[in-house]
């Protein structure tokens, strides 16, 4: 029974630091595509920054340095997505998927130049990231049966970003709903004529859109690299941005369904890797690829038909343009 | 700006500013798009407080001009003054907050929004929305009181009918400070009941000192209720005038720059065999709803009959079933000696090889493709044939040819087959569908809403074309929520309500108020 208790301990506990990027990402998604654009270059602007991070990291001494850089790299591929796809109306997948191309060759070449580690940055030291912070009184409250360990390993003890992630959630659910900003989002992804003839610019918002999604996925990379890791790898990202994609349709752009969805698929990735090699009773030992494989196949069965329809924003994708 | 305190209900924190009418002018304004002169040296004047009517037809350039008026378009050249200042429409926002509002014809509501966030978009008051709302539904409550636009606050656009759709737009336009009102083709997607609605909502605001511009091309609407007019043609304001001091015929001349035709001259109907003949159609909607009820008449060569009625009112389903679109359920259609019944397949294809051709309601989503070249849309649902092909492939010279020479007898324009039927103006895409439909010689023709959308030169075009198909011998079922439209072509007519006919009357003797009454269900003769 303990020892059933630690392991769920211990599961919810990578879960939230799995699940981490997989906010960030998601609500960077819901900015972006509740303006309209479609942002399916999560990916890659959360692996340009993870090497943004490392490197600055690397190179100053300081993890808030590395942090700033990584905003700014991200926030700098969200512009190129935005020229591409608000200023000259471009394929807003297309220009998704470049910028993915683009981050996976540019990280490898600028890191082998840099550091000639065949792509990898150096690995930092405990200065150089940011670390768990433990919550006060745990001492006290460790003698305290089942609730002690779960102040202790799951409440407490990560990083900043982990905390900040969960606090994106309510800004985003707080901005998208209950602001004046939020309404103009909302608007401008569904119907943008509607927007212009309010007297609004739809070119202004959807930037504005795009560049908070940069920033989101920026503290995303820098998680990856300086906060959970210890310096970058190459394709470190592996597929995050996509997942945050498919958690954010399952949440059907609303933040704190997308937010289950994300600890869901990070639950999903904590029990994967605590499976492998386990032999489980009548099963067997179950194969890694399958566990790998649940959280896509779990998107593919729900998204058929279990969460009903997701309902995408109703202009997304599609350029503004007024004389025509 | 002085404002009164209306004292209806029991708050008095919300004012509404009171005007004693603003007037405009446009000076001079010229717009090009590329080669193409949109607005050529437009002039006009909008007198304060009064109904200023705009005709013109499809691409005369009105909505090109009040797109500028309301800072949606930037002109090439000329100036535009409120009440006699010189003013600097640059954008939307601008136009705004001088007390320009706009009702466009593809109205500017974001659908998943309630009425209240469509309200408040782009005037929400504060950072935070739940100050704002309190404010702008207290502002709502006393514009909908003084000017009679009534409508629930917390429903969903998606969730309206188009007529309260528009009130939310008019509100929209209100709750901004909106001193004249432009109204783009306003009509055009209202039942009559809604627009009787819509006039009353608008003279209101008149006589509370609104400027309403109205453009539209339906001259009864001009005639009843606007004080002055102006007409557009081919990018210039061919006359000012005063609505007392002209005719709709002298309008119509105006607008199409020749005389045209408003009564319709119609033969005696040569009524040969019975067509089609509908005995006892029922059909149950996929909501569950019982959309047609017991629905029998018949049509012969030669005979035009009329089906009237308020739109939803189970006109489209009978002509879905008819057409092969819906499969039938309950009861029995006859074709030419050809009996269908429930079970039976049923399709489009087979629809037209019995000789039934369908001119759809909505001729962008089901009579073309709108991206598709006017050549290809000139053959569609007959590619099949085989005066179309060689062997296996389509024969483009041969479509080209024919396409040619109809385009020449309908008169399509512009004739170019090459073009996307997209870049044609509503009444050139109908054209297209009735010629492609009556180029098939069908022996039965289904059309509905045949000039819904279209210009009064291409209308007489349409309603020739559709007399000289029954002088040649064609049974035509015309559903229409045109009332004048069914009167003036139709042999016979047909009224709907509530899925069942309520009603027949010959077309000579038919009158509008009788009909009008069998449509709201008022009058039952059977």
């Amino acid at each position: 029974m303990l020892e059933m208790f630690q392991i769920c301990i211990s599961l919810l506990d990578s879960t939230i630091r799995i699940a981490t990027p997989l906010i960030f990402c998601a609500m960077a998604g819901i900015f972006s595509e509740r303006s309209g654009i479609i942002d399916i270059g999560l990916e890659g602007k959360m692996l340009l920054s993870a090497f943004v991070a490392a490197s600055a990291t690397f190179l100053t001494g300081s993890p808030w340095i590395g942090l700033f850089s990584a905003v700014v790299a991200s926030g700098f591929a969200s512009l190129i997505h935005g020229f591409a796809c608000i200023t000259n109306k471009g394929d807003q997948v297309i220009s998704g998927l470049a910028i993915n191309i683009l981050a996976s060759g540019l990280t490898i070449t600028v890191g082998i130049a840099l550091f000639s580690r065949g792509g990898q940055t150096p690995s930092l030291g405990s200065d150089q990231r940011f670390m768990p912070i433990d919550f006060p009184f745990q001492s006290l409250i460790n003698n305290v049966p089942f609730f002690g360990d779960l102040y202790s390993d799951v409440i407490s003890g990560h990083n900043v970003l982990v905390y900040l992630s969960l606090l994106a959630v309510f800004v985003t659910y707080y901005m998208v709903f209950k602001t004046r900003f939020g309404l103009r989002l909302r608007a401008v992804g569904e119907k943008p004529e509607a927007v212009d003839t309010a007297g609004i610019s739809v070119i202004r918002m959807r930037y504005q859109a795009v560049i908070i999604a940069g920033i989101l996925c920026g503290l995303a990379g820098a998680y990856l690299s300086i906060a959970h890791g210890a310096g970058f790898g190459r394709e470190m990202s592996a597929g995050k941005g996509y997942i945050a994609l498919a958690a954010m349709i399952f949440g059907k752009w609303n933040p704190i369904p997308t937010l289950f969805a994300c600890l869901l698929f990070g639950f999903l990735e904590a029990l994967g890797n605590r499976l492998q090699g386990v032999e489980l009773y009548i099963i067997g030992e179950v194969p890694v690829q399958f566990m790998q494989a649940l959280p896509y196949i779990l998107t593919v069965i729900l998204l058929a038909g279990f969460i009903g329809k997701a309902r995408a924003p109703g202009a997304i994708g599609v350029p503004y343009s007024k004389e025509g | 700006m002085t404002t009164i305190e209306i004292n209806e209900g029991n708050d008095t924190s919300v004012s509404l500013p009171s005007f004693s009418g603003s007037s405009i002018e446009l000076k001079n304004i010229t717009k090009r798009f590329g080669h193409v002169v949109a607005n050529d040296e437009v002039s006009l004047k909008v007198e304060a407080g009064t109904i200023h009517g705009v005709v013109g037809e499809n691409g005369a350039g009105k909505s090109t001009l009040m797109n500028i008026l309301f800072g949606l378009y930037k002109p090439d050249g000329g100036s535009i003054y409120l009440d006699g200042n010189i003013v600097d429409v640059t954008s939307p926002e601008k136009s705004i907050s001088l007390g320009i509002g706009m009702v466009h014809q593809h109205f500017m509501l974001v659908p998943t929004f309630t009425v209240l966030e469509n309200v408040m978009l782009g005037n929400e008051g504060s950072f935070s929305l739940k100050n704002g709302e309190k404010t702008a539904l207290q502002r709502l409550q006393k514009l909908s009181s003084t000017y009679g636009l009534n409508v629930d606050f917390h429903s969903l656009i998606s969730d309206l009918p188009v007529g309260m759709q528009q009130r939310v737009e008019i509100l929209k336009a209100l709750n901004r400070g909106a001193k004249i009102l432009i109204l783009d083709e306003p009509t055009g997607v209202l039942t009559p009941q809604e627009t009787i609605g819509l006039f009353e909502i608008l003279n209101s605001l008149k006589n509370k000192g609104v400027t309403i511009i109205l453009i539209t091309h339906k001259l009864k609407e001009i005639m009843s209720t606007t004080e002055a007019v102006s007409v557009m043609r081919g990018g210039k304001v061919v006359a000012n005038l005063k609505t007392n001091n002209t005719s709709p015929e002298e309008l119509a001349e105006k607008m199409v720059g020749r005389k045209v035709l408003l009564s319709i001259e119609k033969k005696e109907p040569k009524i040969g065999n019975k067509a089609l003949t509908v005995k006892n159609l029922n059909h149950l909607s996929k909501d569950g709803v019982d959309v047609l009820k017991n629905v029998s008449f018949s049509i012969s060569e030669g005979e035009i009959l009329g089906v009237a009625g308020v739109a939803g009112n189970g006109q489209s389903e009978l002509l879905d079933i008819l057409s092969g679109i819906e499969q039938l359920q309950r009861g029995e259609i006859e074709i030419n000696q050809t009996r269908l019944l429930p079970g039976e397949k049923w399709d489009p294809k087979k629809v037209r090889e019995m000789g039934m051709a369908h001119v759809p309601e909505d001729r962008q989503k089901r009579g073309l493709i709108l991206p598709f070249y006017n050549y290809e849309n000139s053959i569609l649902g007959y590619q099949r044939k085989e005066s179309y092909s060689s062997g296996f492939l389509l024969d483009k010279n041969k479509i080209l040819k024919l396409f040619t020479e109809t385009a020449e007898q309908f008169d399509l324009r512009p004739r170019n087959p090459n073009i996307a039927s997209n870049k044609l103006s509503g009444g050139n895409q109908q054209k297209l569908v009735l010629a492609r439909e009556i180029q098939s010689q069908p022996k039965i023709l289904l059309i509905g809403q045949p000039t819904r959308g279209v210009d009064i030169g291409a209308i007489e075009r349409i309603y020739e074309d559709l007399l000289r198909l029954k002088d040649a011998g064609t049974a035509i079922l015309l559903v229409s929520v045109e009332l004048d439209e069914i009167m003036s072509l139709s042999d016979r007519i047909i009224v709907m309500n509530q899925g069942k006919i309520v009603g027949e009357t010959m077309g000579s003797n038919a009158t509008e108020i009788d009909l009008g009454k069998m449509m709201s269900g008022l009058d039952r003769t059977n």
